[in-house]
């Protein structure tokens, strides 16, 4: 079976005066089920990896595939559909809409996916909720919110349309201790129970413990972790 | 859950912003208020003054003159330049119009068309001690009663009465004024044919346009004739058409076959229609400029809330909203703002309207001449509100484009 994600020999460069190299060739590959943990020192590329692995950003060289298909020559519009469809995110900060409920943050993907009727919408995104422990926040406000409650609707929202592939950008490091083992024991629930690979920057060496597998960059290498 | 996403984030943006909308949606209210109010002003002026020129006076003047000086004998004699000739002195024509009954049965042939026949000249009206210059128009009342609205624009007297009477003058009612004289005083009318004739004022007319008014003076065309010395001329036909819109076509038809200048309605107002034209350009560039602000403010809101919400927008791209559903959103925001704006402007347009309408002066005893002729017609509302949807489309695309454009990794690593 194919990955679920892989790159091949990815590097990204941004361009400029001095052009600065984030990602210096990189290849990696992802499969089913997998919870994998990104780390490394500030600057060694991790976050610019899960972009470019997230289909946020493209490569200068190399490629990235998702589920074995090239996503090289897809159009900006394509690969939207792409992450709608396949992948979820999750950043440092919440990055939840702030006039929206926790609720209709989480409808969003699945409205603009359009897959489902209203009634449908509402009751998978309250079961969503339910599952994270928010069944009672359903309709507050993000500034209703604690720290640790606004980062799990956001993997609430990640989840939302049943992804292939949760990407997951240093989500704890905003968070205490307590919230930040919360979030790694949903993630490592969701890799064993439901299949769904989980990839998470972080710079916490205690939690990077917890996933099934670890992959270590340097200066824009791996150093540590390439084989699945 | 009713409202499309694009379509829920946006209503959610403006309402997050509510003054600034508020503001910017008062201008484009304003703006298209302004100009249903001021449109429904000058095209009913314009058109009162249209129908009013219509009513009046002739559709088509068939006159004693020339638009090209006649060719004279000799010139065409010796075409060529061969010989050159000096010191030519063309003849000594009579004006007027010659075989003018063979002109008036031609054009009473023409269907929907009435024609009359005119002798106007100099007079000078003497009443009491004042002197008045006027023009002295002959007329045969019952053709003149319907190629013009003299008959209705009689105050006092009658148009029938220059046939009773001997001697009878139809006054205009400033003219009247300006000399002192009412119904059946005497005047004594001079003319530059050195006739004097007493002529006895049989009736009062007042038609609103003042040079008319002021100015003119009628009589029986035959004894207009004997007054100026002139018997058996006429130096003016004119017309009134069913349609009035057919008068350039006729005029010109009539002109082609008998070579005196005719002139339609449309000519003889030629300078009043191109003042008329100008104005509506100056009322166009005017509301124009109130949009283009209106349009300002729109861009600013716009500006303003995709520069607060440049997170959201990182958000909803990396959930896999396209660039076209960023730039929907703003683009969206930008028409209910411009919506709304002329929504509400069609309302301050109509108050304004009514408003104008309500207003009355104190110019003449005309009732219709005291208040503002306007043009009720939804085709201003349309004009606006499209100018305004428009013009506010226009403001929100410039910037949702940009938005659109904003790279969501660059967001993403500048917050974190």
């Amino acid at each position: 079976m194919a990955p679920v994600l892989e790159a091949r020999d990815v590097v990204r460069v941004l361009p400029g005066e001095v052009p600065v190299t984030l990602v210096a060739g990189i290849t990696l590959s992802i499969g089913a089920g997998e919870f994998v943990a990104i780390t490394g020192p500030s600057g060694s590329g991790k976050s610019s990896l899960l972009y470019l692995l997230g289909l946020l950003d493209r490569p200068t060289e190399g490629a990235v595939l998702v589920e074995g298909r090239d996503t090289g020559d897809l159009s900006a519009a394509e690969m939207a559909r792409l992450r709608l469809e396949k992948l979820g995110f999750v950043f440092q900060f919440h990055f939840l809409l702030p006039e929206f409920s926790a609720l209709a943050n989480v409808l969003i993907p699945m409205r603009k996916l359009g897959r489902f009727g209203d009634a449908e919408m509402r009751d998978r995104a309250l079961a969503l909720l339910g599952r994270l422990g928010l069944e009672d926040q359903a309709h507050k406000r993000p500034d209703q919110l604690s720290g640790g409650q606004r980062q799990r609707v956001a993997i609430a929202r990640a989840l939302a349309n049943d992804p292939k592939v949760v990407l997951a950008d240093e989500p704890t490091g905003n968070l205490d201790t307590k919230n930040a083992q919360i979030v790694f024991d949903i993630f490592s629930g969701l890799a064993r129970d439901s299949g769904t690979t989980v990839v998470t920057v972080t710079h916490d060496e205690h939690l990077a413990a917890q996933a099934t597998r670890r992959v270590h960059l340097v200066d824009g290498r791996l150093v540590d972790g390439a084989a699945g | 859950m009713a409202l499309p996403l694009a379509l829920d984030v946006a209503v959610t943006h403006l309402l997050g912003r509510k003054r600034q909308t508020v503001v910017s949606v008062l201008g484009v209210a304003l703006g298209v208020g302004f100009f249903i109010a001021v449109a429904a002003l000058m095209q009913g002026f314009q058109t009162y003054f249209r129908q009013t020129i219509i009513d009046v006076s002739p559709h088509v003047i068939v006159s004693d003159e020339f638009r090209e000086p006649p060719v004279q004998p000799v010139e065409s004699a010796y075409r060529g330049g061969a010989v050159d000739l000096r010191g030519l002195r063309p003849e000594d024509e009579r004006r007027g119009i010659r075989d003018s009954r063979a002109i008036i049965d031609a054009i009473d042939r023409i269907p929907g068309a009435e024609v009359a026949a005119t002798l106007s000249g100099q007079v000078v009206l003497r009443f009491g001690g004042t002197d008045e210059a006027a023009t002295l128009i002959g007329i045969e009342p019952d053709r003149e009663a319907r190629v013009t609205t003299l008959a209705q624009d009689i105050e006092a007297g009658s148009l029938e009465r220059l046939e009773t009477t001997a001697n009878g003058i139809l006054l205009g009612r400033q003219l009247a004024d300006t000399l002192g004289a009412t119904l059946g005083d005497s005047l004594i009318a001079v003319t530059p044919a050195g006739v004097t004739r007493r002529v006895t004022v049989e009736g009062i007319f007042h038609t609103g346009i003042e040079t008319l008014d002021s100015n003119v003076a009628y009589t029986l065309l035959k004894r207009a004739q004997v007054m100026q010395d002139r018997i058996n001329v006429v130096n003016q036909i004119r017309l009134r058409l069913d349609d009035p819109n057919r008068a350039p076509e006729v005029a010109q038809r009539t002109e082609a076959r008998f070579g005196y200048k005719a002139e339609s309605w449309q000519e003889t107002n030629q300078n009043i229609f191109q003042i008329f034209t100008i104005q509506n350009a100056i009322m166009y560039s005017i509301v124009g400029a109130i949009l283009v602000v209106a349009a300002f403010g729109i861009f600013n809101v716009i500006s303003t809330v995709i520069f607060e919400k440049t997170r959201d927008i990182a958000i909803l791209k990396s959930i896999g909203l396209t660039e076209g559903d960023i730039r929907r959103i703003f683009l969206i925001e930008g028409l209910i703002a411009g919506m709304i704006g002329a929504l509400l402007g069609w309302a301050v347009g109509y108050g304004l309207t009514e408003v104008l309408a309500s207003i009355r002066f104190d110019f003449s005893a005309d009732p219709e001449e005291n208040r503002f002729h306007l043009d009720y017609s939804l085709l201003h509302y349309a004009i606006g509100g499209g100018f305004a949807c428009a013009a506010a489309g226009l403001a929100a695309w410039l910037p949702a484009r940009r938005a659109a454009k904003l790279n969501p990794v660059e967001i993403v690593r500048g917050a974190a």
